[in-house]
């Protein structure tokens, strides 16, 4: 896909998702990545640390957000550029099926017609608190 | 050894050099992306992959996240560090990628301490990971910060 930069705007929406968090989501990342610290997977470590209960790694939440940005420009190699603050934890509880839900909306930030870039800001929310914070996408529109 | 409590506040400037080449696998490619919930085709299919214009199956963004935390692991397992890892935090992280990471490549890391500053009783540890081919073709820059909580954070 390409898209026509001239027909861009900033604050336009470019998309939505509501992804579904459970343990074993997190069993399965942590397996992935090789990030095995137990605050991830162990109710009784996490909270030992003085977390509320087991949390998401941050890298999870970084790593599904960005999907809204790969289907809109529908190329996953397009993103240059990609970057986040982690804030707030996302609290997974240990409940059959999801134990939380990451909403995810996309807008356009920025677009640079000379470079052929366009910036997508994300806002990242979990039981209504900000957990991504100037999370940045970059994307290059061939 | 010297005995160190809490973070060294002279590890800023250090660099841990490439260790061993990761080598990026089509398997370790989908088994990152269903992990990350990512849909997109090229991350499973060479066809879908090749109509793109890549060589071989394409790596979700975050997957450098892989290599960085390896070479991560030099620093947090380095004992002239002070690095309890049980209380780290991860504060911040950062992709700049030269060329997507695709299924064939071999990538080595070589880290750089950039900045320690001191937080309250703990550090916050800024590292960058300079990811490269074997042969040195520039993949990615990494960034990321820690968060070394102090006693009583």
């Amino acid at each position: 896909m390409t898209v026509a930069l001239n027909e861009l705007s900033v604050g336009q929406e470019i998309g939505t998702a509501a992804i579904d968090v459970s343990r074993a989501d997190l069993v399965r990342y942590a397996g992935a990545s090789g990030d095995f610290n137990p605050i991830h997977w162990n109710g009784r470590f996490a909270e030992q640390v003085g977390l509320p209960g087991v949390i998401a790694h941050g890298m999870f939440t970084m790593g599904a957000a960005v999907q809204v940005v790969t289907d809109w420009i529908g190329n996953p190699g397009a993103v240059v550029d990609y970057q986040t603050r982690f804030t707030k934890p996302v609290v997974v509880e240990d409940i059959d099926g999801p134990g939380a839900t990451i909403e995810v909306t996309g807008v356009i930030g920025a677009v640079d017609e000379a470079n052929s870039t366009v910036r997508v800001d994300l806002t990242v929310m979990s039981a209504g608190q900000k957990v991504l914070v100037k999370a940045q996408a970059v994307v290059r529109a061939w | 050894m010297t005995e160190q409590k809490g973070v060294n506040p002279e590890l800023a400037g250090r660099v841990y050099p490439a260790g061993d080449a990761y080598s990026v696998g089509r398997e370790k490619i989908r088994e990152f992306a269903r992990a990350v919930k990512a849909t997109h085709p090229a991350h499973y299919d060479v066809e879908a992959a090749r109509e793109l214009g890549y060589k071989d199956l394409v790596a979700p963004p975050t997957f450098a996240i892989i290599v960085a935390q390896r070479a991560d692991a030099q620093l947090i397992e380095d004992p002239e560090a002070g690095i309890d890892f049980s209380r780290v935090v991860h504060a911040d992280q950062r992709f700049v990628h030269h060329r997507p990471i695709v299924a064939g490549d071999d990538l080595v890391a070589e880290l750089h301490v950039d900045q320690v500053r001191s937080m309250g009783g703990g550090a916050m540890i800024t590292t960058r990971a300079e990811i490269s081919t074997a042969e040195g073709e520039g993949i990615a820059t990494t960034t990321s910060s820690i968060l070394v909580r102090g006693e009583g954070q």
